[in-house]
Parts: structure tokens; sequence; C-alpha cells
């Protein structure tokens, strides 16, 4: 049956107007990475004076590019890979078994989420800090500090959504895993994550685009070695001339490996939040 | 790998006897299996609540710590040093008659009004996207590939292209708004003075419902279908279903949904902070820009711990209270 005429004048108007509001700055950023710097400097134009592919080339010289480029690889990377892999272990304890304090640990970890991050900024600064000075172990300044640091910030959502996504799981086929020989662990890795593939992605997709995006500890924690591009970034912007046009070419090469990955993975986490977290 | 060992060589006996009955009885008479079914919990536990506890729980309890403490750039290196304040740091940040106070009450409203329009924009945008993405039709895949967009762009690429496009003289904002539309008479500010705030708002909106909305599509994808069909059959048209049985099934959702989309708006760091730089505009001084600067850029480190303790509380106090107040009134429905 076909949605009545009023309702479909209005999706029309509303969607047409969404449209135009979320696309505005995406064909900003694309149209001025191609413009010639006068495009960029001068009055904004909607039809650039000449296409140039200038500014994606001269982004790597202007400021070491590669080098944030990898700082956030290595750091969104290994943060992504920790964090799932500490998720899956923990919602598989609450998911399988009962055990005194674990209301507490959940309803304790999804609470570290609400601290504002402010708070725990300077003191872990200060933690990172004499750690370092007491055991050698170099947290501050260093991307070891940086990767602990992410991966606990995906972990609460992890743990949330992976609980219910393992819960979903028949525990009938992990139990019968274990009657065939396999250990509790060997059950986990055989069979309920396997089937939990798409929880897992989504959680991973999460986890990856926090650590890509954080900028509030990355300014705090890294030295010149360590900056990773939320920081990198900006440094276009505190020159005396501001290549705009490089600034958002810049900010497209950086956007485009998340937002390529997100777009399509969307579909796993759609379903990994109508298994577990919806609920 | 050996502990499992004597469990496997167990098992071949009972493996003949049939079906589940079998199955119960191989699993009882092992008991140090049990015993390490006991501990093996905490064990998997272990690194998620060891990180917690490093990035989270300690700092958090040194930090509020540092709140009664008096912690100038004096004693940063060695801070445990630093002369005990006892209450002078929260009494300097809620005498609302001298400047610090005020600064702080100020920024506090500032962040109460930009916290209920950003919530309330992502909300009804989000729901209202989702809704309407509801049926199948022609270019419906792409436009939600489109509206998830924002939300997947690192916020420093995007808060970046939205300065550009706020910038005074080379802004696509004024462009339109001055020279193709004459609507204003000059080229306005929007990065500095009063309308810092309404493109503060813009901004976050455009980067958060996207959240709402990917929600409320997981949601909408539980309401079974056959709901919607009895509704037809009885004669409930489009906007009545989605009053009767859309709108009521999302409740849950949207409990959650609204106390996240808070408790981040109120927390945003990110969004002033790429937007205006390490001091915000006064009718953009949200609060924890705020305590930022009185923290790292003024470097009263004390004053800084107890602000940010002050906002815990607060957010403490209101989470629990609208808890309270949404678990009542579900309680009412049933």
């Amino acid at each position: 049956m076909a949605p009545p005429r009023s309702f479909q004048a209005i999706r029309v108007v509303f969607l047409t107007i969404l449209t135009v509001f979320v696309a505005l700055p995406i064909f900003v950023m694309i149209t001025s990475s191609l413009k010639p710097l006068k495009d960029v400097t001068g009055q904004f134009r909607w039809i650039p004076s000449g296409l140039t592919i200038r500014p994606y080339i001269d982004i790597w010289k202007t400021v070491p590019l590669a080098h944030y480029f990898s700082n956030s690889l290595i750091v969104a990377g290994s943060a992504t890979i920790c964090s799932v892999i500490i998720a899956i272990f923990a919602a598989y304890a609450v998911s399988r078994y009962n055990f005194r304090g674990k209301r507490v640990f959940t309803v304790s970890v999804l609470s570290t989420q609400m601290f504002p991050g402010i708070l725990f900024l300077l003191p872990l600064f200060i933690l990172f800090v004499n750690v370092g000075n007491a055991t050698g172990i170099p947290l501050f300044g260093s991307r070891l500090g940086l990767i602990i640091t992410y991966l606990t910030f995906s972990l609460p959502f992890a743990i949330w959504m992976l609980i219910g996504y393992f819960d979903s799981v028949p525990k009938e086929l992990d139990e019968a895993a274990m009657v065939d020989g396999c250990g509790p662990l060997g059950a986990l890795f055989r069979v309920v994550v396997p089937a939990a593939i798409p929880g897992i992605v989504a959680v991973a997709v999460y986890a990856f685009m926090t650590a890509w995006g954080e900028v509030l500890f990355a300014s705090v924690l890294t030295n010149d070695e360590t900056r990773t591009l939320a920081i990198g970034l900006q440094n276009y912007s505190t020159l005396n001339d501001v290549y705009w046009n490089q600034v958002m070419a810049a900010s497209l090469v950086v956007s485009v490996p998340v937002v390529a990955g997100f777009l399509l993975l969307q579909k796993y986490l759609v379903t990994g939040l109508t298994a577990g977290a919806v609920k | 790998m050996t502990d499992t060992l004597p469990e496997a060589q167990a098992t071949p006996g009972p493996v003949a006897g049939p079906g589940p009955v079998g199955k119960k009885k191989r699993r009882k008479p092992i008991l140090p299996d049990r015993v390490r079914r006991l501990g093996l919990p905490y064990l998997l536990l272990l690194p998620a609540l060891l990180f917690e506890l490093l990035i989270h729980m300690i700092p958090m309890v040194v930090g509020i710590f540092m709140a009664f403490k008096e912690l100038t750039q004096f004693y940063i290196r060695n801070w445990g040093q630093a002369p005990w304040a006892g209450l002078d740091n929260f009494k300097l940040a809620v005498d609302f008659d001298k400047p610090v106070g005020e600064a702080l009450l100020h920024s506090f409203w500032v962040t109460c009004a930009f916290c209920v329009l950003a919530v309330a924009f992502c909300w009804l945008i989000g729901v209202a996207a989702a809704i309407f993405l509801q049926d199948n039709f022609k270019g419906r895949g792409f436009l939600r590939a489109l509206f998830l967009t924002p939300y997947a762009l690192p916020i420093y690429a995007a808060v970046i292209t939205w300065n550009f496009m706020l910038q005074h003289d080379n802004g696509m904002v004024n462009h339109v708004l001055h020279d193709q539309l004459h609507l204003t008479d000059e080229r306005s500010f929007w990065l500095i003075g009063n309308n810092s705030f309404i493109s503060l708002v813009v901004v976050a909106v455009w980067k958060t419902w996207p959240f709402a909305f990917l929600i409320v599509m997981a949601a909408l994808q539980n309401i079974p279908k056959d709901l919607y069909e009895a509704a037809a059959l009885d004669g409930a048209g489009t906007w009545q279903q989605i009053r009767k049985i859309t709108l009521p099934s999302l409740r849950p959702v949207n409990q959650v949904l609204v106390l996240v989309l808070f408790l981040w708006t109120f927390n945003d760091f990110n969004t002033p902070y790429l937007l205006f730089g390490d001091s915000a505009p006064k009718n953009a001084d949200l609060i924890s820009i705020h305590i930022y600067q009185s923290s790292f850029v003024t470097w009263n480190f004390g004053t800084g711990s107890a602000m940010s303790v002050l906002l815990l509380l607060f957010l403490l106090v209101v989470t629990g209270l609208y808890l309270i107040f949404t678990s009542r009134k579900k309680g009412s429905d049933v």
C-alpha cells in the first residue's frame, strides 16, 4: 500500500533539505581540494577557475603528513586489535557465566563513558610520567601510551555490544563444542566468535573510528615524533598563509579510509546494534 | 591445553550413553573443571578491568584528590608535595560574585543551552530521517550512506571544513548569505562574537545527528512487520501507524539514546576546540573548554580539577534522576 500524498510530500521536502545540509560540507571539501590557491583565498566560488591536483601533491611537503598518517595507522590499528580481543574475553565471561560482581563490572565499565575526559586527562598525564620514571616503560609521548588510552575508549561500547551479540548465539552450540573436547576458550574461538563475526566487525569499525578521530588526548599525550593526524592536520591552519585547498585535500585523504570502511561495513553495524545494544 | 586432556580422556565412557541425558551426567563429576570454571570468568575480565583501572578509575581518583590540592605550575613536577587546599578550590569555583566563579557559571549556562538545542535537533532529525527511510524506495541506499558520512568522518576533518566554510572573507556561508541571497547587510563573523554559538550548534548537530539516525534505524528493524500489516488491515493510515506503532516501539531506545546524546554533548570538547581553538568566544565557551583553559592554559590545575569534579557530580545527579524518572514511567506503562 503506497503511503498517502501528505506523507510523500513531507518526505521529499525533508529529505531534500537534509541532503543539502549534509552534502554541502562534503561538496566544499571535495571541490576546494581541487581548486588553485587563488580560488580558496579569495571570494568563494562554486565553479572553480581551473581544476588542479597540485594540492594533493603539496600536502605531503607542507607538513610531514605521511609521518602523521603512519602514526595514526599504528595507534588506531593496534588499539582496535587490542580492544576487540579484550572485549571478546570480557563479553564472553558476562554472557556465559554467572559470577559475583557481574553487575558491578558491567555497570562500572559502562559508566566510564560518562566521565568528562577533561577530568582524567591531567591525572593520566601525571600517571604516565610517573610510571615511566619508575619502570622505564615510556607511556608519555609514546605510541604505546596512546594505544592503551584509546583501547579503553572503545572498550565499553565493544563489551556492551558483544554481550548482546554473544547472547544471541545459542548456548547449546558452545556447550556441544565443550562436550566434543574443546576447552571454554576453544569453544569461544571455534564456535561463538565465528557466529558473532558481524558484531565483531562492527565493534572493530567503531574502535578504529574512535582512535582515528580522537583529539583531546592526542594533543596532550604525544610529542613531535608521535603526533597523530588529529593534531597534524591543524598545522596547515596555524601557518601565516592558510593553504585552504591543501587543508581540504589533506582532510579528504585522511577521511577516505575510515569513511569507505564505515560505509562498506555499516550494515554490520546496524545488524550488530539490532542484535545487541538496542535491546 | 594440557589442562583439557584429562577431560578429553574421561569422555569416551559415557559417550555411548544416549543423547542429552548422557551429556549432563558426564560434566558433573569433573571437579577440577568446575573449580577452574569459577575462576575463569574473572580471568577473562582481567585485561578489561586492568586497562579501565589504569586509564579511567585510578586517574579519576587522583583527579578528585587533586581538586583538594593547591596545584599550580610550581608543583606540577612534584604534585604530591603541593600544599593541601581543603575546599578552597571548590569555594573559588562556586563563588559566583568573583571572576572565576562568574565565568564558570556563565559557561555552565552556555553548555546547558548548547546541549538542549543540539540534543533536540539531533534526536528530531535522526528519528525523522530513519522513519522516512524505512520504506524501500529508489535512492534509499544512497541517502543512507550519505547521511552516515558525517558520523564516519574524523571530527577534525569535518570541523576544519566547517571552519573554512564559516570564514569571514572567503567562506561559503557568507558568500551564500551576503553575496548571493543578500540576506545580511554585511559579511557576518561566524567564529567570533555572538554568532559563534549558532555555528557551534550547527556543526555539532551536523556531526552528531547521524548517530541518532543509526541507532533508530537499527531499532526500527526490530519492530515486527505484522504489527504494521495488522494495523493496515484495521484501516490505520501511514501517519497513524507512525504515531501508534513506530513511536511507542522506539521509546526504550529513545531513553538510552537521549541520555547518551546528553552526556556526549555536555562533555563535548572536540567541536569547540577545533572550531575556535584554545579560547572559545564568550558566547560559545563550553564547560570542557573552560576547564581545559583553566588547567592547561592558565596552569591552575587545582581549580580545574575542582571544576571537573563539580561537572562530574552534576552529570551523576542528572543521569540518576533521568534513570529513576524513565524507569518509573516504564513501570506505570506495564
